[in-house]
């Protein structure tokens, strides 16, 4: 930088602001992420002005055409070649619309959207005083046992709020992976993660165990927040800008101090070691990394079971998005300091998840243990540091999510008297009494474990292939142990649904709506068309793998 | 022309399909079918034969390209088919004498029930066994080998009933996988060395080769022509398998499959002449099993066993004669073919004896036989001349050559051995079938009722079987005189396995002489034995050498000892090593495991702080690691 032009940023600040330009937005090329955002506060307004009787339909239309509104216009982005020749930077430098982006939209607001028709089933709880009720609390604001509770199930209220809240948490998710500066993605996490606390606390039964996990989730994502937060700031004191670009340039040492009221501080490696580490851990708290996971077996125990498959699915996909993006964007000129760290991450993680998971006896907190072993799993991908390593991570997120849904869904199915049975012991004979069910949910405990011919096999294969190949061999050493201990959990419990005998006072299998049919339906056909021809859907995560600078 | 070559193997093969899945309705047909399709093979075989001859000695090979098998990278399997002089002469032996105990077999199996079945797996067995002569590559010879390998089993155990049937079956089957192991290894070694299988591109590459892995070949190539051949150490299978129906015995287990290991090692020429340990190998197994299948053949009571017995020593000729190289090969093929004629007709008449005996198979319980069947005498005669090498029939001309060429091995010592050893073998073979010859048909009858008071009512057997018989003892009395006219055969072969003439360490006509002086020693001492005095009906004690060839000179419990007490060893040993290290291993890693998960479940102890500490910590060490990172 020469000394004039130093010489001309001085003199440019000093001169007084006469006015301020409006901001270009590109709306056509954001416009996924307006519908579902302008979805969310209609939802808002609906609850404010629809009468009480009609919120349910008013709100799941709404909920589904925005989704599937929203759904369209990123596959019309993608066909107009917006992922791929045309990406590029939009909103003043705030988003990147390119194929990694549109990719992680496409299917945050698939799984969401599958989601929401389980949100909607309403045909699994026993009607409550003639009025069909969900998984959600009548009134969430009121105390657990107390009056005003039995008042609001008396009256068949209804916690309607959901589908908003729903939307506002995919709206913040869908810009997550597409942030292009540390403060969009910053407020990009609040959006969806704020949403999500609320969610976790509205179960209809079990509320003091939801209330507290919904508090657990709020404490330590703040907590986890704080850190973001604060490595942001190092990071701009760093680089004296909060854009990618900018940082990735300063990282290179293409760009040096450009910001004279930064001069002491910029290029100083260790705030950008410092803060780098800290933005990670605040996106491996989010994909419930070790040692960063502990919240996850709580919070999905707790949760209403179609929140958990939900923020399994969506949540994970956003985060890993985001991971992604900082890795290849803003850290590639760190890789030698990043990767060795991610590599203990991924280790722990994959090592952690399958361990802990075989002395799990609640199916929700196995599928939470199972949960952070697959975010090693995707981890080994990220490291990988090759375009293959990209569309790997992709496909095994598509892959992942739907089976993820479809298998919460599955659990919301299997019920006591006292609501969901997710107590293991009671799915013993499972499969004697409800064969279908027992079969779908072995279906899915296949996919996981990564046997061949479901999407668990294909996209297992592709990370540990683009881990190997990127030269992380011993990665994918561990990746293989891990996946033989977990596969001892997923197949004791196929065991136990078809070789025990059923248990006289055991769980019943509820017949749910379509709704729910849909969602473990498409499950089911996702796992199977990615497991036995994934070969297109590589080849599509594959052409969605650039980042835009 | 070419495009006949596939008949030969697609009519019997058809015919198999046909008797075997037609059911029932076939029961009446079905041997006129088989034998039908078998004389089919045989016509297309000699209009194939006659077009080769009727072109240049070196432009005879015919070659048919049927398809791709397996095209997978640089692994390429074809089937296609390759007709040379080689081929030629197992294919008219094969077609000839299969069709003519196809005939035989008309008249031995008719009041069997299974006869439709029968004639099935013969004609299945023709298939096979042409594949294997006609494979242009490895691995399609190695489809008939197996295949010849599976008519033998089901044709040893066609009389599934009985219990030694059964048995005699699974050990054929068993012992051969032995030596299937053999050329198994063998061809996976040829891809590894050549990048191919097919014989041409093999076998002309072997001068590049080095001599180590030749010898690597040539000797799986050995293990497996020991298995198929019954050659020592392999032998043991080859006396049980006479329980199969007796045509069987003539064709699979004298005349054409147990002489697949000689075609195996004659075809292969070109690696075992580049490997002189491998040739020692397979002229050491030939000597050694020479003797050892003429003494067996010496104490042999059932008239079946002691012609096994001969056939595996007459086998062991035609191997050492085919580890001699360019000077044995063409004597080896030689003697596979009158072997083929004169065994063929010596198993056909065994079976004709023991058609008109009730099934009786001890020759304790003949004597006397020449009145009452004639035909079977006279043919029978014949074979037996041929076999111990009178002078001017078939076995002289063939047997006399191997002895030259076993003298020529080399100057030294080795000649000498092999060469007596080869000497020795005549002699007792002319000892031993003198005394099948005497007990059989000479001497006074001792015949008895069988255990329901049938006394047996000895007969010439039916024309259907006695022609065969007499088609043979022609081949048996002209076969080799008219091969050696000009050394024809020799000629018709060199284009393919070259010829050298060998140069004995005596000269010929001496050999020539003792051989003769042998043969009659032989016969001589077989008649003050057998002819002299009177066959008791049941067997003396005898010495410890005749207890011990009764027994297949302990082959069985050799093997029961070492291979099947070894093995028990060995896999308890293994149970053992499973059952505590493995299992301990895998049980204890599963203990361990899952002792951990306890643990580690333990830090999850649902306080939000304690979570809030262990992200705290988890931070802490994320950004030292990564500041430790860039310190190194």
């Amino acid at each position: 930088m020469s000394a004039t032009a130093v010489h001309s940023l001085w003199t440019t600040a000093a001169e007084p602001i006469t006015k301020i330009d409006s901001p270009q937005i590109e709306y056509s090329l954001i416009a996924p992420t307006l519908i579902v955002i302008g979805a969310a506060i209609l939802g808002i307004l609906v609850e404010a002005f629809v009468p009480r009787v009609a919120r349910y339909y008013v709100q799941v239309f709404l909920s589904v055409v925005a989704l599937v509104a929203a759904f369209a216009a990123v596959v019309a982005l993608a066909a107009g070649g917006h992922g791929t020749t045309e990406s590029g930077i939009v909103a003043m430098g705030a988003l990147a619309v390119d194929g990694p982006a549109l990719f992680l939209q496409g299917t945050i607001l698939l799984s969401g959207l599958v989601a929401i028709f389980t949100f909607a089933e309403r045909r699994l709880d026993p009607e409550a005083h003639g009025n069909r009720v969900d998984s959600f609390a009548a009134q969430a604001a009121s105390v657990p046992g107390s009056e005003s509770e039995q008042a609001a199930v008396r009256a068949g209220f209804t916690t309607t709020e959901v589908f908003p809240l729903a939307l506002f948490a995919i709206g913040g998710m869908l810009v997550f992976p597409s942030a292009n500066d540390l403060l969009t993605l910053f407020i990009a996490l609040e959006v969806f993660s704020l949403p999500l606390y609320l969610m976790c606390a509205l179960a209809r039964r079990k509320r003091l165990m939801s209330q507290e996990a919904a508090v657990k989730y709020f404490l330590l994502g703040a907590f986890s927040s704080a850190f973001l937060l604060f490595g942001i700031a190092l990071l701009y004191g760093y680089a004296g800008t909060v854009s990618y670009a900018g940082i990735a340039d300063v990282v290179d040492g293409t760009v040096q101090n450009v910001n004279p009221a930064l001069a002491g501080t910029m290029g100083n490696d260790a705030l950008l070691l410092v803060g780098a580490a800290l933005i990670l851990m605040g996106l491996l708290f989010k994909v419930g990394a070790v040692p960063f996971h502990m919240w996850t077996p709580d919070v999905y125990q707790g949760a209403p079971t179609p929140v958990t498959g939900f923020m399994a699915a969506a949540t994970k996909v956003a985060a890993f998005g985001a991971l992604l993006r900082l890795l290849y964007v803003v850290l590639p000129g760190l890789r030698w300091d990043w990767r060795p760290v991610m590599w203990g991450v991924a280790i722990a993680t994959m090592l952690l998840g399958a361990i802990v998971a075989i002395t799990q006896t609640d199916i929700k907190r196995l599928l939470a243990y199972s949960s952070i072993a697959h975010a090693g799993f995707i981890l080994a991908g990220v490291i990988a540091t090759t375009p293959d390593g990209i569309s790997s991570v992709l496909f095994y997120l598509g892959a992942y999510s739907f089976v993820t849904i479809g298998a919460f869904a599955v659990v919301t199915l299997v019920r006591d008297a006292g609501g969901e049975a997710t107590h293991l012991s009671k799915w013993a004979g499972l499969g004697r009494r409800s064969p279908l069910v027992a079969a779908v949910f072995a279906v899915f405990l296949l996919a996981f474990a990564g046997i061949p011919l479901t999407s668990g096999f294909a996209g297992k294969f592709a990370v540990f292939k683009a881990a190997a190949e990127g030269g992380a061999g011993a990665l994918v050493v561990v990746g293989v142990i891990s996946s033989a201990i977990a596969a001892f959990f997923y197949i004791r419990v196929i065991v136990l649904m078809f070789f025990s005998e059923p248990k006289p006072e055991g769980p019943t299998v509820a017949v749910p709506s379509p709704l729910t049919m849909t969602a473990i339906g498409v499950g089911v056909a996702v796992t199977l068309v990615l497991g036995v021809a994934p070969q297109y859907f590589l080849d599509l995560a594959n052409q969605a793998s650039v980042f835009v600078r | 022309m070419e495009n006949l070559i596939a008949l030969l193997v697609a009519a019997p093969l058809l015919g198999a399909v046909v008797l075997l899945c037609g059911g029932r309705r076939l029961d009446r047909t079905g041997h006129w079918l088989g034998t039908l399709f078998a004389l089919g093979s045989f016509v297309v075989g000699v209009v194939l034969f006659m077009d080769m001859l009727g072109r240049d000695a070196d432009d005879r090979a015919m070659h048919q390209h049927l398809f791709s098998w397996i095209p997978v990278g640089g692994f390429q399997a074809d089937v296609a088919f390759q007709l040379d002089q080689l081929s030629m002469t197992f294919v008219l032996l094969i077609t000839g004498v299969g069709s003519l105990i196809h005939i035989y077999s008309i008249g031995y199996m008719e009041h069997d029930e299974r006869r439709r079945r029968f004639f099935g797996y013969l004609n299945l067995f023709l298939a096979a066994m042409l594949i294997l002569v006609i494979a242009d590559n490895y691995l399609l010879l190695y489809v008939g080998w197996e295949g010849v390998g599976l008519a033998s089993y089901l044709l040893i155990g066609f009389w599934q009933h009985k219990p030694s049937a059964a048995t005699a079956a699974k050990k054929a089957f068993l012992v051969n996988r032995v030596g299937d192991m053999g050329l198994s290894i063998a061809i996976m070694l040829m891809f590894t060395t050549f990048g191919t299988f097919a014989f041409g591109d093999v076998l002309a590459a072997t001068g590049e080769t080095s001599e180590g892995k030749l010898t690597a070949i040539g000797l799986m190539l050995l293990l497996a022509a020991c298995g198929k051949s019954a050659q020592v150490p392999l032998q043991s299978w080859l006396g049980d398998a006479m329980e199969g129906p007796t045509p069987v015995s003539a064709l699979i287990h004298a005349a054409t499959m147990v002489t697949a290991g000689v075609y195996l090692i004659t075809r292969s020429g070109a690696i075992f002449n580049g490997a002189p340990d491998a040739q020692l190998a397979v002229v050491i197994v030939g000597a050694v099993t020479l003797l050892f299948g003429a003494i067996v053949g010496c104490a042999k009571d059932d008239i079946k066993k002691a012609l096994a017995g001969s056939t595996m020593s007459q086998i062991g000729y035609m191997i050492l004669a085919a580890g001699l190289g360019p000077i044995g090969y063409a004597f080896a093929i030689m003697h596979l073919v009158t072997h083929g004629f004169f065994k063929a007709g010596l198993f056909l008449g065994a079976g004709s004896v023991m058609h008109g005996m009730n099934d009786e198979v001890d020759m304790r319980k003949y004597g006397g036989l020449r009145k009452y069947m004639p035909v079977t005498f006279a043919t029978f005669g014949l074979g037996y001349l041929a076999i111990i090498g009178f002078p001017g029939l078939s076995g002289f001309w063939s047997k006399d050559k191997i002895i030259e060429a076993a003298f020529a091995y080399d100057d030294g010592i080795r000649g000498w051995i092999f060469g007596g050893v080869a000497l020795l073998g005549a002699g007792i073979t002319a000892f031993y079938m003198t005394r099948v010859m005497l007990m059989t048909f000479f001497g006074e009858k001792r015949w008895q009722p069988d255990a329901e008071g049938h006394e047996p009512h000895p007969h010439e057997s039916p024309k259907s079987m006695t022609i065969p018989m007499i088609v043979l003892a022609f081949g048996s009395v002209f076969a080799g005189g008219l091969f050696s006219l000009n050394e024809s055969f020799v000629h018709w072969l060199e284009p393919v396995t070259s010829f050298e003439h060998p140069h004995p360490v005596i000269s010929v006509p001496a050999i020539t002489a003792s051989t003769v002086v042998v043969l009659l020693i032989g016969v001589a001492i077989a008649w003050f034995m057998y002819g002299k005095r009177p066959v008791p009906v049941t067997a003396p004690r005898g010495s410890v050498l005749t207890r011990a060839a009764r027994r297949d000179l302990l082959q069985d419990d050799f093997n029961h000892v070492v291979l099947v007490r070894g093995g028990e060893h060995l896999t308890r040993s293994l149970v053992y090593v499973d059952h505590t290290l493995v299992d301990g291993v895998v049980n204890g890693t599963a203990a361990g495991v899952g002792g951990l998960s306890g643990r580690l479940r333990k830090l999850q102890n649902g306080y939000a702080r304690s979570y809030a500490v262990s992200m705290l910590g988890g931070t802490a060490v994320l950004v030292a690691a990564t500041l430790l990172m860039r310190a190194v």
